[in-house]
């Protein structure tokens, strides 16, 4: 039989990662290029969220002309037409190939359908692939701060002082703005009436929800992003035209940026994150809906850079939760209650539904005890 | 190259881990009397994102469970992996693992003719354990440009390259190699590293593929995949993406070099372990065989039928990461289907929605337990549908039709037919962790709908992958575990198909018990049962259909076949197929609480409470 270890037990770690809310941390943000390229700034460089820090090419996109077909000639004797050879510029519509025969009475000739260099001739296929112009990419510092180190060639890490938030999922790119407060509580919806012409590029918090027209109103006026602790599936997928099935978000175009900090349904935001944004009210927030959970988790952020007077709070890895850790439940029965580890207890406890799991107990605001498997907390990193 | 510190015969300890998507699940094995047997299992989530962005501290976690729960030392206390070999008081002799942590093994692969050379370089891809993010082929339908579109954002962690027979005519294949020459395509792990293609086509082109594809390539040449149109020959570029996967792929994933240095077999992607099991199960009972891994991000469906083995992959179906995707492929409606009490639909999708972006939270409350097995039956049921366009004949092959198969276009594009399965068996968190043993068995009867006799089994909790990678290197040991101790015996569904009427008369069973008693039973249109058959015995059984129903030998015909008992029990299901739900709601919700009432799926007082 199993032999359990029970001096072991208070001391059992579970590995649930949290979302991190934190009023001063020193946040580092890696820019870096799809590809290699040119890094235009230095360690210790002043950046402002719009400076350009690195630049690079994508190679155009390649266009197949299926040049012996179109000639009428096998593919092995299309070189003697070729008017072009590989690495030469051609333009839309300039002759690539020519092919002529009974003195002149047939001609046949290949235009290029694009503007481009060509990139390799085939005798085995007969096609001629033309490279259209390389692509400029450029990359900005996303956060004001300054340069903590450049990776040659690739991009640079900026640091900055800030107040950092995680949501737990978000769709849009990353934008900026003030925040701005429109509820009076984190119970309370985001509904049309709290937006008008004054919400234009800002960040605006809403509490417990924000409905579908709270969020067509909000692209009208111009708002820059909404964080929120929840919404409706329906109301998301009328938004997005479209249901997500794999949460990797990020790309998707609406007019603004979307955070949620809960979950989806009506969930009132955590009192430690509606009051740290609202100490914020009126600072420049850097704000990313960008969101994978599979592979590589992000989590959209909102990050809010401030002098950082106060005592920063190391970043570390969580270890684990002990008696005391401050941790918010994330399933029905108890989804969004909040308390703090009481027991650890290392035998296999039997559910409602049945199941025998590892069970954290949880001491709550109200002092009632309650049971929940392990797998079903997050720690509340502060 | 597995590198083994004991001889097997004198190894007493083997830990075997699976480093999943969402968990990593440890079990521990040991010799005991002279038989090798499972002990325990310890499991944590996986640690391959960010925070912490290195699979091994998972492992260690879910170790260190296994070391609470045994009082066994197994970590060394430099935190250098497990203490090896096993020194008479702590440590393993042997450690192993498989992987489908940080997406699994992602692969792009092309041919010359979709249902041809494209699908056997699929297959085989599949076959290997991977992840078919596309299929490019001359003749899928799209423009070259927006093939290269295509390549140019996925990025893959290795592409197969298959197209032509042997000394066949090689332009074609050549202008899909220089697609993917022209598309530039980029690995997904590690901006710096060479792609890896596998070339398996036709093997006079190899001077010009080798040409065409050596810059900033990692290019690999095998035996042609279909060297006659009649021949499928994937070994070779299964074997070669194997290696690869090792060589390329897991060394830049987050941690996993290090994992490498303490595991003493090569790590194996998850679904070549689970496929290994499924094989074996085959091969050991020798009967036709479909089995499922329903995991948190993806649902991988095996069939093995008249010794042909397939698998099939649907990269975003599953439990956890991918539920919504499920309900999204599914449609809602499909999933609140299977729940049998009022429940509003926001409420449903809120909660999935929910269980995606905090994927490893488990239900606590009988109420969201039954919504996952709900949604649990659309997952099965898609990836089967999946499969089933996966494992088909041969296209390109002529097939005899005789008079009867015009009649009735018989010979279908997929030879996976419910009716000429014996075994299913499933595996997966979802189901292994399953707490009554009949509710995996009812799900995939649900999503399945087996015919006739057939017998299902379950991974016990769940190490098919595990038991599939140690088989490698100690088939024996491998094997033992599994027979005793893995493949749970759940019982056996006797299934008649055909539609008719409520109350109509469908089939009477009647099973002779080893002890020689006898149990009857006749069961009308719509009902299902549930015989209490738990030992690891059989019974002969005898199956009389009505004339419109049929148990496997045709429409009214008899059947008498042994059938083995097992955890659950036998189930008796006259529900016809294919299975049809009520469309007035309420009536539906009254048709599944008697089943489920019948046969005891979930605890009573909770679910009367709930209905």
């Amino acid at each position: 039989m199993p032999k359990k270890t029970k001096e072991t037990s208070e001391e059992a770690h579970a590995y649930t990662p949290g979302l991190k809310v934190k009023r001063s941390m020193t946040v580092d943000k890696l820019r870096r290029l799809p590809i290699q390229g040119q890094v235009f700034v230095k360690v210790n460089d002043p950046v402002e969220w719009n400076t350009v820090i690195a630049r690079t090419q994508i190679s155009g996109e390649p266009e197949i002309i299926k040049v012996a077909s179109l000639l009428g000639v096998e593919a092995e004797d299309i070189p003697p037409f070729m008017l072009k050879k590989v690495g030469d510029k051609v333009a839309k519509g300039e002759n690539l190939a020519f092919y002529s025969a009974l003195f002149g009475l047939i001609k046949k000739s290949v235009p290029s359908t694009i503007e481009g260099t060509v990139e390799s001739i085939s005798e085995i296929t007969g096609q001629v692939i033309v490279r259209g112009a390389p692509v400029p990419v450029d990359i900005d510092s996303y956060i004001p701060g300054k340069v903590k180190e450049v990776m040659p060639r690739e991009g640079a890490v900026i640091q900055t002082n800030a107040a950092f938030i995680q949501g737990i999922f978000g769709i849009g790119g990353e934008t900026h703005g003030k925040i701005y407060v429109t509820v009076e509580t984190p119970e309370d919806e985001l509904t049309p009436e709290k937006l008008n012409s004054d919400c234009k590029g800002e960040v605006i918090v809403g509490g417990s929800r924000v409905t579908f027209e709270a969020l067509k109103k909000a692209v009208e006026v111009g708002v820059s992003a909404i964080v929120v602790g929840g919404i409706r599936h329906q109301d998301l997928t009328e938004f997005t035209h479209e249901e997500i099935g794999v949460a990797i978000t990020g790309q998707e175009e609406v007019g603004l940026t979307l955070i949620i900090t809960e979950g989806f349904g009506k969930m009132a935001m955590s009192y430690n994150t509606f009051n740290l944004l609202k100490s914020f009210e009126g600072y420049n927030a850097c704000v990313n809906g960008a969101t994978q959970i599979r592979a590589g988790v992000l989590r959209p952020e909102i990050i809010i850079p401030h002098p950082g007077t106060e005592e920063i709070t190391k970043d570390k890895l969580s270890s684990g939760m002990i008696p005391g850790t401050p941790i918010r439940i994330i399933r029905q029965p108890y989804f969004g209650a909040i308390g703090i580890v009481h027991r650890l207890p290392v035998e296999l406890q039997i559910l409602e539904s049945e199941s025998a799991v590892r069970v954290v107990e949880i001491k709550l605001g109200n002092g009632e005890v309650v049971t929940v498997p392990r797998a079903n907390v997050e720690i509340i990193e502060e | 190259m597995a590198h083994l510190r004991k001889p097997v015969e004198e190894m007493q300890f083997i830990l075997a881990t699976d480093v999943g998507s969402t968990t990593t699940k440890a079990r521990f094995f040991h010799k005991r009397d002279g038989e090798w047997r499972f002990w325990v299992a310890g499991e944590a989530p996986t640690t391959v994102e960010a925070p912490y962005e290195d699979v091994t501290m998972g492992v260690q976690n879910a170790v260190r469970e296994v070391e609470e729960l045994t009082g066994h030392r197994l970590l060394s206390k430099e935190g250098a992996g497990m203490i090896i070999p096993y020194d008479g008081e702590k440590g393993v002799d042997l450690y192993c693992t498989t992987s489908s942590a940080g997406g699994g093994l992602q692969m792009m692969v092309a041919g010359l003719i979709k249902t041809m050379t494209a699908e056997s370089a699929n297959r085989a891809a599949l076959g290997a354990g991977a992840i078919v993010m596309d299929v490019i082929s001359r003749d899928d339908g799209r423009q070259p440009y927006q093939k290269i579109q295509r390549i140019r954002s996925l990025r893959p962690d290795m592409i197969l390259l298959a197209g032509g027979t042997d000394g066949g005519a090689g332009q074609h294949v050549m202008e899909i190699a220089e697609l993917i020459k022209a598309a530039e395509p980029k690995a997904r792990l590690g901006a710096s590293y060479e792609l890896p293609i596998v070339y398996a086509g036709n093997k006079n082109l190899r001077p010009q593929i080798q040409e065409l594809l050596h810059d900033g390539i990692a290019l690999t040449m095998v035996d042609n995949i279909r060297p006659v149109l009649e021949q499928e020959n994937t070994e070779p570029a299964r074997r070669a993406v194997h290696e690869l996967f090792m060589e390329h792929v897991m060394s830049h994933a987050p941690g996993y070099t290090k994992l490498m240095k303490w595991t003493d077999v090569p790590i194996m992607p998850t679904p070549a372990g689970e496929g290994m099991a499924m094989q074996l199960i085959a091969s050991s009972f020798k009967m036709n065989v479909i089995g499922v891994g329903l995991g948190g991000a993806t649902t991988n469906v095996y069939s093995v039928i008249d010794g042909r083995f397939v698998r099939s992959v649907s990269a975003n179906l599953g439990m956890s990461y991918s539920v919504t995707n499920v309900m999204k492929e599914a449609g809602i409606r499909n999933i609140m289907r299977w729940i049998p009490f009022k429940l509003d639909e926001e409420e449903v999708a809120s909660r999935l929605m929910n269980k995606m972006i905090r994927p490893t939270t488990i239900p606590q409350t009988l109420e969201d337990l039954i919504v996952e097995h709900s949604v649990a039956r659309e997952a099965l049921r898609l990836g089967l549908q999946h499969h089933r366009t996966i494992a088909t004949r041969l296209k390109g092959v002529q097939v005899q039709r005789t008079i009867a198969d015009m009649f009735d276009q018989a010979v279908e594009d997929s030879y996976v037919k419910m009716a000429v399965i014996d075994i299913i068996a499933g595996t997966g968190g979802l189901l292994s962790h399953a707490p009554r043993r009949v509710q995996p068995m009812f799900i995939v009867s649900d999503a399945w709908l087996p015919e006739g006799v057939t017998r299902m089994f379950q991974d016990s909790v769940f190490m098919m992958p595990h038991l599939g990678v140690l088989s490698t290197v100690y088939r024996d040991a491998a094997w033992n575990i599994f027979d005793k101790d893995c493949l749970v015996r759940i019982g056996t569904s006797i299934a008649a198909s055909g539609l008719g009427k409520e109350g109509e008369h469908v089939m009477k069973v009647e099973l002779t018990m080893p002890d020689g008693q006898t149990v009857a039973e006749d069961l009308n249109y719509g009902e299902v049962k549930l015989i209490e058959f738990h030992e690891a015995s059989e019974a002969k059984a005898k199956i009389d259909p009505s004339k419109s129903f049929d148990v496997g030998a045709g429409p009214g015909k008899s059947v008498e076949k042994t059938v083995m008992g097992g955890v659950a029990g036998i189930m008796l299901d006259a529900r016809g197929r294919p299975l049809q739900l009520p469309e007035d709601d309420s009536a539906r919700r009254d048709t599944l609480v008697k089943w489920y009432t019948a046969l005891k799926l979930y605890p009573e007082d909770a679910f009367k409470e709930l209905v």
